[in-house]
This record gives C-alpha cells, sequence and structure tokens, in this order.
C-alpha cells in the first residue's frame, strides 16, 4: 500500500563505536538493516611495503603498529616466522617468557574488547572497570621492556631483555587479582537480562559459515569450531602447557562473549603455569650478527587474541630485507562476517556485532 | 495583594532558581556519583572536589558557538528546545515541597498552587515535552538526529500511556488528583502508598527511567548508537536547554513518585505518636520530601552506571506486553479491593 | 470583565492558529499551529472551570494525537501533492459541502441552545469538584452511550489494525 524508502546512512568513520575509523554504510528500512557495505582503508599506511624495505630487525618495530593493542602477540607471530625461515632454535626460557607475554597481551586485548563492547550495549562501568585491569598489564609490559603500547618486546631468535628481578611474583600477584575481577564482570553482565536480550540470537553465525567466512579466533569459537594455533600447531611453548579451549553453541553474539571471558581464566592459567615452570638459561639463542635468512618463503600463523595472525614472508636470501611482507590479520578476516552478521538487525544491533567481532582497525587497514 | 501576587511570585522566584541550581548540582552529582562507581573520582579542579563545576560548565555553555545547520528549519530549531524547557519547569507548580508552615508571623503554603487535577496537570504538561524532541530531530535536517527524534517520540508515547495507567491505580486508593490531598489521604490512611500499591510504583518507576530517556532506556541519545541523538547538531545554549530539560524531568519524576508513594512531606511512620519516634517528627517536612527525592535520584544515576542499555524493539515490547497489561491488572485488582472493602 | 477579556483574546489566538493550520505551505509548520490552537482551547476550558477538560484536552490531542500527525508528516514525503488535490472545481464543491455542513450544525447548535435548558437529575445533585461531576456524567447518567462509543472506537481500532497489518 504504501512505498517506503530506504534511508541510508553513514556510520563512520566518525562514529564513537566503530572502534576507529570503519565505515559502513548502511541501508535501513526503519531501524532495520537491509544492506551494509563495510569501507575500510582510512588508517593505511603501507606496513606491508614499507617492511620490504626495512631490515629484518626493524620490521618487529612496525608489527607493533598492526595490532596496537596486541604488540606483543605481532612481534612473536614475526619473530618466529623469520625464526622458521632461518631454523633458529630459541631457548626454553625464551619461549617460556613469549608464552608470558603473549597470554598478558591477550588478557589486555580481551579487557579492551569486553570494555569497549560493553560500552557499545550501554553498560559503561564495565568499560572503566576492564580499562583498570588492563593498565596493570600495561604496567608489567612496562617494567617489563620500557613501553607501554608499542613494546618490540622480542628479537629473532629470543628476547631483548631477561625478566627483571621479582617480576614473575609481581605478575602471580596479577593473575590473583584477575581472577577475581573476571567474576565481577560475569557478575554485572553474564546473567543480566537486558545484556543476555541483547546478545543471545544476535548475529548468529553456524560453524561451517564460520569457516567459509574465513572466521577464525574466539570469533569462530563461538560457534563452536575447536580451531586453536595454541593446540592445533603449537608454538612457543604452549605445547608445555595444559588448558581448554573454551566453545560456543549457537555461535551468536553471547557465546562470542562467553568464549572470550573464559580465554581470560585460561590465559591467566597458562601465565601461572608458565612463571611454575620458567626455565634458567640464555634469553637468545645464537642469532648471527647480520640477519639474513637463505632464499625462500614461508607461512607462520599464531594464535592473536582476535584470531589467527600469520606471516607470510619470502627472502631472497641477498639482501638483508625481505622480497615480500604480507600478513593475514584477523580483524581484516573476520570484518568480511560483519555485511552477512548485521543483515536484518537493528541499528543497535550493528555496534553490538562489530564489537563482537573484536577488530582494531590499524590491523584491518595495516 | 500581598497573599494573591507577592508571595506566589516570591514562591515561583524562588522554585525556579532551586529547581534550576539543582539541576546543574544533578549534572555533577551524576559525574560524581558514576565516578565514584567506575573508581575513578570525577571532577576534582574546578573548586574543591569540583563542586563550582556547575558555574564553569554553565560559562562553558553560554559563551559557546551557537550553531544552526545551513538548511535546518530555523524556527523551529530555535523552538524546540525551548518547547523542551518550559514544560519540564512548569510542572514543578503543583509539587508540594511540604505542608502549611508559619514564616514571620504568616502561614504559607509550600506548594505553588494546589489545583483539584494536579496529577493530571503533570500528566499533561509532560506530555508536551515529547515536541521538542521530535522537532529538534526534524528541524535539524540530519539523519541521526531524526532517527533519534522517532525512537523518542515511539519510546515517550508508549510509557506515557503505560505510566498514565499505572498512577490511575494510585487514584483509586488516594480519591483526589490533587497532589496535596494525595498526601493527606497518605496521612489519614496511616501509612504510605507505596506498601498499598507497591507494583503501581514500580512500574510507574521504571515508566519514569523510560520517560525521561534514562538507563537503560536512553535510546534517543544512544549515544554509541546514534552519535549524540536528537540533540546531535545543537550546540551552546540551546544544548544546555534539553540537557537542563532531562535533569530537570528527573527530578519531577523523583519528586512525583515521592509524593505519590512515599508520602511526600510526610515523616516515615506518619501517625504513630510513641516516644522513640517523636525526633522523627522534629525534622521539619520539607526535609523529608528533599531526602527522599533525593534517593531516587540516586537510583536513577545508580541504574544508569549498572545495567546496558534495551534495543528499541525490545523496549517498545516491554512497554507495550508487560507494563501496560500489568497496570491495567493491577488498576483491575485496585478496583476491585476497594469495591469490596 | 477579566473573563471577557480573556475570552476574546484567546478566540481571537485560536481563530488566527486555525487559519493559519490552513494556510501554511510548511506541512510540519500546520501540525504545530495546531498543536496551538489545542492549547488555546485548552485554556479557555479553564476560563469556563473545567479545569479536567483542559487538562484531557492537552493530555489526549496536543500530547497525544497531533504527535502521531507529526509521525506521519514528517515520514510521508509531501513534496508532490496528491493528485486529487490537482482537479481545482472537485475541490470548491467539496468544500461547499462541507462549509454548508458545518453552517447547518452550527445553526442547529444555536437553536438548541436558545431553549431553554431542561433540568438534568444526576449532575447538579453531585458535589465536589468537576473530576467527579464529569465521572458522574460519564459512568451514571450516560452508562450505555459511552460504553457503546468506546465498543464503536474498539472496533474501528480493530479494523484499523486488520486493514494495515499484511499478514495476521
Amino acid at each position: 500500500m504504501f512505498d517506503t524508502d530506504e534511508l541510508v546512512i553513514n556510520m563512520g568513520p566518525q562514529h564513537p563505536s566503530t572502534h576507529g575509523v570503519l565505515r559502513v554504510v548502511l541501508k535501513l528500512d526503519g531501524e532495520r538493516v537491509v544492506d551494509s557495505d563495510v569501507v575500510i582503508g582510512y588508517l593505511h599506511r603501507g606496513i606491508e611495503k614499507l617492511s620490504e624495505n626495512r631490515d629484518w630487525t626493524q620490521i618487529i618495530l612496525l608489527t607493533d603498529r598492526m595490532d596496537y593493542v596486541a604488540a606483543a602477540t605481532n612481534n612473536l607471530g614475526y619473530c618466529e616466522t623469520v625464526e622458521k625461515l632461518m631454523s633458529l632454535e630459541v631457548p626454553r626460557r625464551a619461549r617460556y617468557i613469549r608464552t608470558i607475554l603473549a597470554e598478558l597481551q591477550r588478557i589486555a586485548s580481551h579487557c579492551l574488547w569486553l570494555g569497549t563492547h560493553a560500552m557499545d550495549i550501554g553498560a559503561m562501568t564495565v568499560f572503566l572497570y576492564a580499562f583498570r585491569e588492563r593498565e596493570l598489564i600495561l604496567d608489567l609490559f612496562e617494567e617489563y621492556c620500557g613501553a607501554r603500547l608499542t613494546y618490540n618486546s622480542m628479537r629473532i631468535g629470543g628476547l631483548p631483555l631477561d625478566i627483571s628481578p621479582g617480576w614473575d611474583k609481581k605478575v602471580r600477584e596479577f593473575c590473583t587479582i584477575m581472577d577475581e575481577k573476571v567474576d565481577d564482570y560475569e557478575q554485572l553482565l553474564t546473567n543480566n537480562r537486558i545484556w543476555l536480550e541483547r546478545t543471545r540470537q544476535v548475529g548468529v553465525i553456524s560453524g561451517p559459515e564460520a569457516v567459509a567466512i574465513g572466521l577464525s579466533g574466539p570469533a569462530l569459537r563461538g560457534s563452536g569450531v575447536a580451531r586453536d594455533l595454541r593446540k592445533d600447531e603449537p608454538y612457543a611453548a604452549y605445547d608445555e602447557f595444559e588448558f581448554d579451549i573454551p566453545l560456543g553453541g549457537a555461535g551468536d553474539t553471547y557465546d562470542r562473549y562467553l568464549v572470550r571471558l573464559e580465554e581470560f581464566r585460561q590465559s591467566v592459567r597458562i601465565v601461572r603455569q608458565a612463571l611454575d615452570g620458567l626455565p634458567s638459561g640464555p634469553i637468545i639463542g645464537k642469532v648471527p650478527r647480520l640477519i639474513k635468512p637463505p632464499a625462500g618463503e614461508t607461512y607462520h600463523a599464531i594464535e592473536a587474541p582476535k584470531g589467527e595472525i600469520g606471516y607470510f614472508i619470502v627472502s631472497d636470501g641477498k639482501s638483508t630485507n625481505p622480497y615480500r611482507f604480507r600478513v593475514r590479520p584477523p580483524s581484516f578476516c573476520n570484518l568480511q562476517a560483519l555485511p552477512r552478521l548485521i543483515k536484518g538487525h537493528l541499528v543497535a544491533d550493528v555496534v553490538a556485532l562489530i564489537g563482537s567481532l573484536d577488530i582494531v582497525l590499524g590491523e584491518v587497514d595495516r | 495583594m500581598l497573599d494573591t501576587v507577592v508571595i506566589p511570585l516570591l514562591k515561583i522566584l524562588i522554585l525556579l532558581n532551586g529547581v534550576l541550581i539543582a539541576v546543574t548540582y544533578m549534572v555533577l552529582l551524576e559525574r560524581k556519583v558514576i565516578a565514584w562507581v567506575q573508581v575513578r573520582l570525577g571532577p576534582m579542579r574546578v573548586g574543591p572536589y569540583g563542586i563550582l563545576q556547575p558555574i564553569a560548565d554553565a560559562v562553558k555553555l553560554m559563551v559557546k558557538e551557537d550553531i544552526t545547520p545551513t538548511r535546518a528549519d530555523k524556527w523551529v530549531f530555535t523552538a524546540a528546545p525551548i518547547i523542551v524547557i518550559v514544560p519540564a519547569l512548569i510542572v514543578f507548580a503543583v509539587i508540594p515541597f511540604g505542608d502549611q508552615v508559619d514564616l514571620f508571623g504568616r502561614t504559607v503554603s509550600l506548594y505553588v498552587t494546589d489545583i483539584n487535577v494536579g496529577l493530571l496537570y503533570i500528566v499533561s504538561v509532560a506530555s508536551i515535552g515529547v515536541y521538542g524532541i521530535i522537532l529538534g530531530g526534524w528541524a535539524s535536517n540530519s539523519k541521526y538526529p531524526l532517527l533519534a527524534s522517532l525512537r523518542a517520540s515511539a519510546q515517550l508515547i508508549s510509557y506515557e500511556v503505560a505510566v498514565t495507567m499505572t498512577l490511575v491505580s494510585l487514584i483509586v486508593v488516594a480519591g483526589s488528583l490533587s497532589m496535596v490531598q494525595i498526601v493527606r489521604a497518605q496521612q489519614d490512611a496511616h501509612v504510605w502508598f507505596v506498601f498499598l500499591q507497591p507494583v503501581a510504583f514500580v512500574l510507574y518507576f521504571i515508566g519514569g527511567l523510560a520517560e525521561t530517556n534514562r538507563a537503560p532506556f536512553d535510546l534517543p541519545e544512544a549515544e554509541q548508537e546514534l552519535t549524540g541523538g536528537f540533540h546531535t547538531e545543537y550546540s551552546g545554549m540551546r544544548f544546555a536547554l534539553f540537557f537542563l530539560a532531562e535533569y530537570a524531568n528527573m527530578i519531577v519524576v523523583s519528586a512525583v513518585a515521592t509524593t505519590l508513594f512515599w508520602g511526600g512531606w510526610l515523616r516515615p511512620f506518619p501517625s504513630i505518636q510513641v516516644a522513640p519516634l517523636a525526633w522523627l517528627g522534629l525534622v521539619p517536612g520539607w526535609i523529608w520530601f528533599l531526602a527522599k527525592t533525593f534517593v531516587f535520584l540516586y537510583v536513577f544515576l545508580w541504574v544508569r552506571a549498572t545495567l546496558p542499555r534495551y534495543r528499541y524493539d525490545q523496549l517498545m515490547r516491554l512497554g507495550w506486553k508487560v507494563l501496560i497489561p500489568l497496570a491495567i491488572a493491577n488498576l483491575i485488582v485496585t478496583g476491585f479491593v476497594k469495591v469490596l472493602l | 470583565m477579566a473573563e471577557a477579556i480573556a475570552f476574546y483574546a484567546l478566540s481571537v489566538l485560536i481563530l488566527g492558529f486555525a487559519i493559519l493550520v490552513v494556510s501554511t505551505r510548511n506541512t510540519v509548520h500546520s501540525v504545530l499551529f495546531l498543536v496551538l490552537n489545542f492549547l488555546c482551547v485548552a485554556a479557555l476550558y479553564v476560563t469556563l472551570g473545567a479545569e479536567f477538560l483542559a487538562v484531557i484536552q492537552v493530555l489526549v490531542y496536543a500530547g497525544g494525537i497531533v504527535v502521531l500527525y507529526l509521525f506521519v508528516v514528517m515520514l510521508v514525503n509531501l513534496k508532490r501533492p496528491p493528485e486529487t488535490h490537482q482537479d481545482p472545481r472537485r475541490q470548491t464543491l467539496t468544500g461547499f459541502v462541507l462549509a454548508g455542513l458545518v453552517l447547518g450544525e452550527l445553526v442547529a447548535i444555536a437553536v438548541y441552545s436558545a431553549l431553554p435548558p431542561t433540568p438534568t437529575g444526576g449532575v447538579a445533585s453531585v458535589q465536589g469538584g468537576n473530576v467527579e461531576r464529569v465521572g458522574y456524567a460519564l459512568y451514571v447518567d450516560y452508562l450505555i452511550p459511552f460504553e457503546v462509543a468506546s465498543m464503536l472506537l474498539l472496533v474501528a481500532m480493530i479494523g484499523a489494525i486488520v486493514l494495515a497489518k499484511k499478514e495476521l
């Protein structure tokens, strides 16, 4: 009887909850999303191309700037790729400390995710609580390497620094605090009726579909697919620790939320085990003064907080910089699912789903 | 002359200024309370513990550039904030802050006026405020404000129905629409009406949260979704008027809840005259009133700091499918009880 | 004296706003003038001592119904006039017929109100404010017409829902 016009609105690149400079063009029928178009590239700095003109050690610094809320994980992935290319042996102590750093980083990244995700859905107190705990991790990192956000905390073949005396004790204290705080978050949200209504059955994606789209990390595990590189293709020292991989069932926003919350606990568990078994020894292996990997190519992926971060590196064996450098960033690949997830939902769900995918635009655009 | 003109004018003057000061300090209180909930300090720079912050805010808002978007409807754009603030302030006319008191040898009542249809007056004047919100969003000629203003008007109309329905059962108990008479009725009944109408109180408070656009029903100004809501395009003093109106409405809802359900200016146990409770009677009525109102205002802030936000369709469902049926059921039960007793 | 001044001032305002409602080109402005018109009518009720009616006028008409008008006006694109308005003759004819009907109604009311008032039993005997009086009038004296009217509204509402909803 009536013709309705679709309303086209631009969500972003300046919008409080597109987590940076994401732009989503929404076609709305009332408040319902009929169609959407994700526009990226506002934060493109050409990190991959830049890397092809830097020597191998300098690139570590650039990897910090991709997922800037999980810089240590990026460092780890890159260093391990080069080590694989050069067939370098990394000392056990270095691998343990790397694991601790990576897991602390996972907690920090998930804190930021939890805070912003809850904030997007309107629970603003959780934001400050989560940032309070993230602050503790930043302090730990600061004590370890002097930086709070872009750490440059690893070296090819090992670590630049050993942990300072007493640092492990502080990490243990943090673990105790974190255990309590995760329960606090859960009390505020997990059984909250409004939270349940806002997240359950929102953005449902089945396991096979998630695999087809290329989701990884908690977004994939929320749909019940048991894929975790820490278990499937162990790196660093993960094969030596016991931990569980939380899985979701329905594949909705609530499941992704539960998976990440459980990952807080599992990360704390891994950190504790690593501290208990921390071996002594050198922190860097036998690395040549001039790093020049032999000609060849390799792909190596690790489990970043947001999903699978993979590095594809080609070395020509002659120059001191990579011939080709390419990153498979989890945020970028997970973002592909967004149009599929938000279709048919309301504007309010769009922000919930952007938060639920946990993207960082620095990594999407690189 | 003195009784018909001067004293009412004085009362209006004091009330308006009092409300405006209360509103600005309400903003500070909100920032402080939420900061404390979130283990922060809140404003600390302007004056000791930030107590002069509202003044700084007011000065800032007044000297800010007042922007009208190029293709906005100028008249409506200007009128909208005024339409919002005026009803928010004039409803205070019928709110009884206390009973009669003796002041400088003459009896003065602590309310501007007591009209026969006081409660309906509040409901109807408050219903005018929604125009400012719709028109503000429409006149801005911008998409996000338009979406927000549609949300706001749908929300306000729905919850107005629920709240009014709820109040009817209270009117049945009180037997009057006059705010002063309702408080007196509670004295005669020896009990605050919240104990006779607990369901109505809960419904009223939820509806009040929704009608003032407060969390968890703050969808019309959901910053994370609509970048600020219907007042996105407003700046300076015109924005401040929207802001003031929201807080003034919170005070109205709290004051009405106090008057209708929590005995207004009456002390606890209003008609029990025993020695251990005598000290309660020493506190003047208006202090009881303000204290009770303050408690509700605090709950507003507390809720905002704790709960996530509802989604638009869930909000409408809650309004139409839960609150209104409950309000009607409550009314029917109240009616039966009233007839049978 | 004061009452007369208030009455005439309000009447001028009411008529003025009514003219503006039909003469303004911008539909939203026109709806706004309608609100002002209703508010002035409410004020007129107050001068007549019918506070209850005044408050209900504001609550129902100004606060409720016109908001819905505004919704429709804002959502429907009215830049292009509907086809029926294109034929000026048809419009004039309808206008004259309607005007004639209204005139007839006004005359009828004038004649009726000139007759001596019939004594009303129930209403006059009730003491108290005008809320009580309206209550008695609606629920005691005119209970059946009131209920019939509400049934009529209910039926109209259900009819509208049936027409508007695509799938039931």
